[in-house]
């Protein structure tokens, strides 16, 4: 019996001291898991980004709760409610601004794109210098938009820009393009693709380029013309390069603010290409309606956020990610 | 190398040469869009040499006659710009080389270290969300925050003195902060894209030989990085330059001394020239030259930059 009973609490012993062993012994291991090790890496990153991100957006979206305007003041977050959407949804300035940015959106998606397209399919045929021309087609994209819009108001310029002296070659115009407010959207349109085919042109160039030579000549065995290997073989294969062109772009002109407020060197741009970008910063820094321009900005972060979750999503299904 | 069909392209080839025809026409297009993205861009150059009378008189792309030709506007140009540019430097270095490091550093702990997948997954869908939204979402905190809370132009007063700690370089210090949070999400991305296409069997070597993460990323990874911290480098600087509304919303005016040079360039038509196009074209080269050197000297890296970014 004796023995027994001795047997028993000495397997007792050893089995608890065995728990608390192997409890320090994964204390241990986890500190010298790659979780740990790794995390001074992403872990730093990640938190200033989402300090500034995130911490960003819900900072901003507290303010657009409250009244807060005017320099002095400081927010008053004890009285939130939803006023400033009210008023935002009720606001002339921001149905038109919503339709003009709707309007931008997609005349400037739709034509970099096809524009972009083409000019890949140009340069991917084979022609010469075309390293050369294609940094010529991407310059635009290196430069600032401030240092573009001013070009392009010089281009429009009525009385001697560029535009209206090649029209007047073939007897049309002057058009006043940046005074006239049925052109002035146009003519930021025309000037905003003029800077991005370029970078659609590269994400399609890499798209391209990533299809095996095989299908081509495939297609031309059987005879196919050009236009329709292209129509019919290559560009079906280009989904991915387009629905990614298509959010860089939507996102972009969902957010253009810096050519616009260059083109007309002020807060205030005329009312034809005023966009929600640009009603939310003269709402903010012009008129210090810092609670009514958070409310805007919230609204463009949802809009961005609709663009940007599905595409994700795509992406992940892609496994792309 | 194209091969039409048989029947037509033996009757056209006896009455003309088919190929080169179709090559002309592929020259032409090739140089109608060579001449429409140079032309707003040449039209600019010549006119910053003309004087203001030439400007009105002359046909805008054509350069300036001997009577016309000044290198006036470059000069005030110039000189109106210079603090900016250097604000700009000061700005746009610092901030580059910290978003580069702190950008490769969060690749690195995502995609060669393994941990668990679907932490990993979320946190890079959280870093890939801040890529894209637009920065008017921010805006009004980040003013409050520096402006108002931080109490930006005291910030390096207790330093204050010391030739580079004045309420110039504090507001200069804010933007460039900013830049460098905002910048992290996309030099992730350009890192993580290029880790992920490295072959994996040096850092398995060197995890079996028992070297540590950090050692794996000082060794290994960091030096076979250099091409895509190249990469990285020139394009987030290009951006950083060019950016505007972080400038206009931290430092507020165009006549700032701690004014950006895009800021300065913004207010160089309103306040100084009326429409004095050339100089506003001398001032938009002057603005651009640092970009423009590098887009020359590294376009591929630049291209490489961009369509990777997506």
């Amino acid at each position: 019996m004796a023995r027994s009973e001795d047997t028993v609490t000495r397997s007792q012993t050893t089995s608890s001291s065995a728990t608390s062993d192997d409890r320090w012994d994964r204390l241990r291991r986890f500190s010298k898991s790659d979780f740990v090790r790794s995390f001074p890496y992403w872990f730093i990153p990640f938190s200033i980004m989402g300090l500034g991100v995130y911490g960003g957006i819900g900072w901003n979206t507290l303010i657009s709760l409250t009244d807060y305007e005017g320099f002095t003041d400081r927010p008053d977050f004890t009285d939130l409610d939803l006023d400033m959407y009210v008023q935002a949804i009720q606001d002339p300035a921001v149905i038109v601004t919503t339709k003009n940015t709707f309007i931008l959106m997609i005349v400037f998606t739709t034509i970099t794109m096809l524009l972009g397209l083409f000019l890949a399919i140009l340069l991917d045929r084979e022609i010469r210098y075309r390293e050369k021309i294609q940094t010529i087609y991407l310059l635009p994209m290196a430069l600032s938009f401030v240092v573009t819009a001013q070009f392009w108001l010089w281009m429009y310029n009525v009385n001697n820009g560029l535009v209206n002296v090649i029209l007047g070659v073939v007897g049309l115009g002057p058009y006043n393009w940046i005074g006239n407010p049925d052109l002035v959207l146009w003519a930021v349109i025309f000037a905003l693709i003029w800077q991005f085919s370029g970078y659609a042109m590269v994400v399609f160039l890499a798209g391209l380029q990533s299809l095996p030579d095989d299908q081509f000549e495939a297609a031309r065995v059987d005879g196919a013309s050009t236009f329709k290997t292209y129509w019919r073989v290559i560009i079906p294969q280009l989904k991915s390069s387009s629905v990614s062109a298509a959010v860089i772009l939507l996102i972009f002109a969902l957010k253009a603010f810096t050519f616009l407020y260059s083109m007309f060197g002020q807060y205030r741009v005329p009312q034809a290409t005023d966009i929600l970008a640009t009603l939310m910063v003269r709402e903010a820094f012009q008129l210090q309606n810092w609670a009514y321009s958070a409310a805007v900005a919230t609204i463009l972060l949802v809009m961005s956020l609709a663009i940007i979750a599905p595409y994700l999503h795509y992406q992940h299904k892609q496994g792309s990610l | 190398m194209s091969k039409p069909t048989h029947s037509r392209a033996e009757s056209i080839a006896r009455i003309l040469p088919a190929l080169d025809y179709r090559k002309i026409g592929l020259s032409f297009v090739v140089m109608f869009f060579f001449a429409f993205f140079i032309s707003p861009i040449w039209t600019g150059f010549v006119t910053a040499f003309k004087t203001t009378g030439a400007v009105t008189s002359t046909t805008p792309f054509i350069p300036p006659g001997p009577s016309g030709f000044t290198l006036e506007k470059w000069t005030v140009a110039f000189d109106y710009l210079s603090t900016g540019m250097i604000n700009s430097l000061i700005m746009s270095v610092p901030s580059t080389i910290a978003s580069v490091f702190l950008g490769s550093i969060a690749a690195y702990g995502l995609t060669l270290v393994d941990w668990n997948r679907r932490l990993q997954f979320s946190i890079l869908v959280l870093f890939l969300v801040g890529i894209f939204i637009p920065y008017q979402a921010v805006l009004v905190p980040l003013s409050d925050f520096w402006i108002n809370i931080v109490g930006v132009d005291g910030l390096l007063a207790p330093l204050g003195g010391l030739p580079y700690f004045t309420a110039r370089h504090s507001r200069l210090f804010a933007v460039t902060v900013t830049h460098v949070v905002y910048a992290i999400p996309i030099c992730m991305l350009l890192f993580r894209g290029y880790y992920m296409s490295l072959s994996d069997e040096l850092i398995e070597a060197a995890k079996i030989d028992g070297a540590s993460i950090t050692s794996i990323y000082r060794r290994i990874v960091l030096p076979l990085s250099k091409p895509m911290i190249g990469v990285v480098f020139i394009y987030q600087f290009t951006m950083i330059w060019n950016e505007f509304l972080f400038s206009l919303t931290l430092i507020g005016s165009s006549s700032s001394p701690a004014a950006t040079v895009t800021l300065v360039l913004s207010g160089l038509g309103s306040d100084l020239s009326g429409v004095d196009f050339g100089l506003r074209m001398a001032g938009a080269f002057v603005a651009a030259l640092p970009t423009l050197i590098i887009y020359v000297l590294f376009a591929e890296q630049f291209a490489e930059g961009l369509a990777s970014d997506n």
